[in-house]
């Protein structure tokens, strides 16, 4: 009770106390003469987040870049061993092509799937295409915690002879197999296969809700023009669906993206990356807390920066071309 | 969007389709082919959402069935015995709610309650100024919060948890919502900074010209007119704080102070307690989430749409 109520007083004074700098800092710059208020009261209103995003965001990351350079304490300059001597490390390449896979497979079946579930849903009756719809939308508001723990019960096995309570082990030996422990099976990186299962099946609904509006407006008349000029449901779908909403694919797959590429509870709570399914957060997040290896981890988040460069200059550009066009 | 959480709310990209005002569009979702479905779109639907169900299904069956039951027989055994109820029981949450999930519970609170309302009106007034000034360098900060949008948190979580430590504020609450504050202030700004782009030019002038003052015209103009996306970016917060586990495994940890998802995530770990405290402790740290998600669910698609599909 006394932490709900701690909790009420944060956010009280929280909200109390930016409430109060705001209206202060507003009236000392409304006795200032009206050239420099005018000048100055933009900086009062964006100067809270600006603090915020500067010292939450901005100073850490130019120091992570800094402590990249140094020792596990960050007491001494290494220059790039941290860097070589992750890079030269088979276990560290192997977490990276981890990550690859991850990047290769999960945002492009996101992407296709819920694609695929927007069409089909399209067709059906309002009330049966909400049902279906929400249904499939759901688990975006399970924590990858609760994703996990669903899916680790599928994935359970137990001993042969005994009942299996895993429903993908169940399925298994009742046609006749041994069960098997899927999340220790590594060859050709089948467990982390398994795990991608998950985001897909999270992610899903997020792609569907956004290629279903986007599907939704497409105009009419191009479909028609084309049913007109003969065209069939597969030609109409490719070469008239798929053009017109192709700026929204590509926001799904980048937002699925940036989430793959820092994936970090899933795969944290299934195996923690053991039985080489380790990927870059996760090996991010042992470095800094079981290690206590600052550079190790600095180094790490560089490279995943690096990673996320491309990215962000497609942003970028992307908003300053729409900016342009409002 | 993380996405969410793990699924960490999704970040909205800035989307790329043109408001299409002026070309006539379908109504209310009426497809070319509603309600044309034949049988096979109807059986891959009718498949897919059983696909997506049936995971979560199992765990919900779960942990309602006794300790016995759901160790040594599968979930799905109770669709040929629905009717035998010495296979339920509900003592596997007030278990889950004494071992631990309660305190757990009540931490959530405390820890995303803050994160989620402080900074809206911060937010807030840094939107109107980006939107309704002008003054030097308005542009190249907007692009600066653009960009941080798809930069991942992981940044900033080394030289954090060392400032942290200097000032004894890890293992507080308060070093997981501060936390929260300033990496939901991008997403934030830009969500509502869109909004109020697109609300009438004309208003904020004709108040201007009544001589209101820029303080008085966000209070009493902008904000009530933004209440939907500031709903919007509540409910990505809210989602996002609650569903987190990585920070608040760094900046609490376990112990007396942790939240939900580090519970379940120690259940997890420490499995010989059985698959029915799990599940039940599981239902417990997605009560919220999901409650949440389902009411206001309109809301969440809004600014989903507006964040990367306008128009």
């Amino acid at each position: 009770m006394i932490r709900l109520i701690n909790a009420l007083l944060a956010i009280v004074g929280g909200v109390g106390a930016a409430l109060l700098l705001f209206w202060i800092l507003n009236k000392l710059v409304e006795l200032l003469p009206t050239k420099w208020e005018e000048r100055l009261k933009p900086w009062v209103f964006i100067g809270p987040a600006v603090v915020a995003i500067g010292f939450f965001l901005i100073y850490p990351a130019i120091r992570t870049f800094i402590l990249s350079f140094a020792n596990a304490q960050s007491t001494a300059w290494v220059g790039t061993e941290n860097y070589t001597d992750l890079l030269g490390s088979s276990e560290f390449r192997n977490t990276l092509y981890n990550t690859l896979l991850w990047i290769a497979v999960v945002p492009a079946a996101t992407v296709a799937i819920g694609l695929g579930v927007a069409v089909l849903a399209d067709r059906l009756g309002p009330r049966s295409e909400k049902l279906s719809k929400s249904i499939i939308f759901l688990p975006m508001a399970i924590s990858g915690v609760g994703q996990a723990t669903i899916w680790r019960f599928i994935y359970e096995a137990r001993p042969e002879g005994e009942p299996q309570i895993g429903l993908q082990n169940a399925v298994w030996t009742a046609l006749g197999f041994d069960p098997v422990a899927w999340l220790q099976v590594s060859t050709l990186h089948f467990n982390s296969f398994l795990l991608m299962i998950i985001l897909i099946w999270a992610q899903v609904g997020f792609s569907m809700v956004l290629l279903s509006a986007a599907v939704k407006g497409v105009p009419v008349d191009t479909l028609e023009a084309a049913r007109i000029d003969g065209a069939n449901e597969r030609q109409i779908f490719f070469r008239v669906i798929v053009p017109q909403i192709w700026a929204t694919v590509i926001t799904v797959f980048i937002t699925v993206l940036i989430s793959v590429m820092k994936i970090f509870d899933v795969v944290y709570v299934m195996t923690n990356g053991n039985f080489n399914t380790d990927v870059i957060a996760v090996r991010f997040f042992n470095e800094l807390f079981r290690n206590g290896n600052n550079g190790r981890a600095s180094a790490i988040v560089v490279m995943l920066m690096i990673a996320v460069l491309p990215v962000i200059v497609y942003q970028v550009r992307h908003f300053r071309a729409e900016e342009a066009a409002r | 969007m993380t996405t969410t959480g793990t699924t960490p709310p999704p970040t909205p990209v800035p989307g790329e389709v043109k408001p299409r005002r002026a070309i006539p569009r379908r109504e209310g979702g009426a497809a070319p082919g509603a309600g044309q479905a034949n049988w096979v779109v109807r059986l891959a639907l009718v498949v897919l959402c059983f696909l997506w169900i049936v995971p979560t299904l199992g765990i919900v069956i779960t942990a309602f069935r006794s300790a016995d039951a759901a160790n040594t027989s599968g979930w799905w055994t109770v669709i040929t015995s629905p009717l035998d109820f010495t296979q339920y029981t509900l003592s596997n949450y007030s278990q889950a709610w004494n071992e631990g999930m309660g305190n757990a519970f009540i931490n959530s609170f405390a820890v995303t309650l803050p994160a989620t309302v402080i900074p809206i009106m911060i937010a807030a007034f840094a939107a109107y100024a980006f939107t309704f000034m002008q003054f030097p360098f308005r542009d190249v900060l907007f692009v600066i919060i653009v960009a941080l949008l798809v930069v991942p948190n992981q940044v900033a979580l080394v030289p954090l948890l060392r400032i942290y430590g200097d000032v004894g504020l890890t293992g507080q609450f308060a070093a997981v919502y501060l936390a929260h504050i300033g990496f939901g202030m991008p997403l934030a700004v830009y969500i509502l900074r869109n909004y109020m782009s697109t609300l009438p030019k004309a208003v904020i002038e004709s108040a201007k010209i009544d001589g209101a003052s820029h303080f008085k015209t966000f209070w009493r103009l902008i904000v009530p007119m933004s209440v939907p996306a500031l709903a919007s970016f509540a409910i990505f917060q809210f989602l996002w704080v609650w569903n987190d586990l990585l920070i608040a495994l760094l900046f609490l940890g376990p112990g007396d102070k942790e939240v939900v998802t580090v519970t379940v995530a120690g259940l997890v770990g420490a499995q010989n307690q059985g698959w029915q405290l799990l599940t039940a402790g599981a239902i417990i740290s997605m009560i919220v989430p999901v409650l949440v998600f389902v009411s206001l669910q309109r809301f969440f698609v809004r600014g989903l749409t507006a964040g990367s599909v306008k128009g």
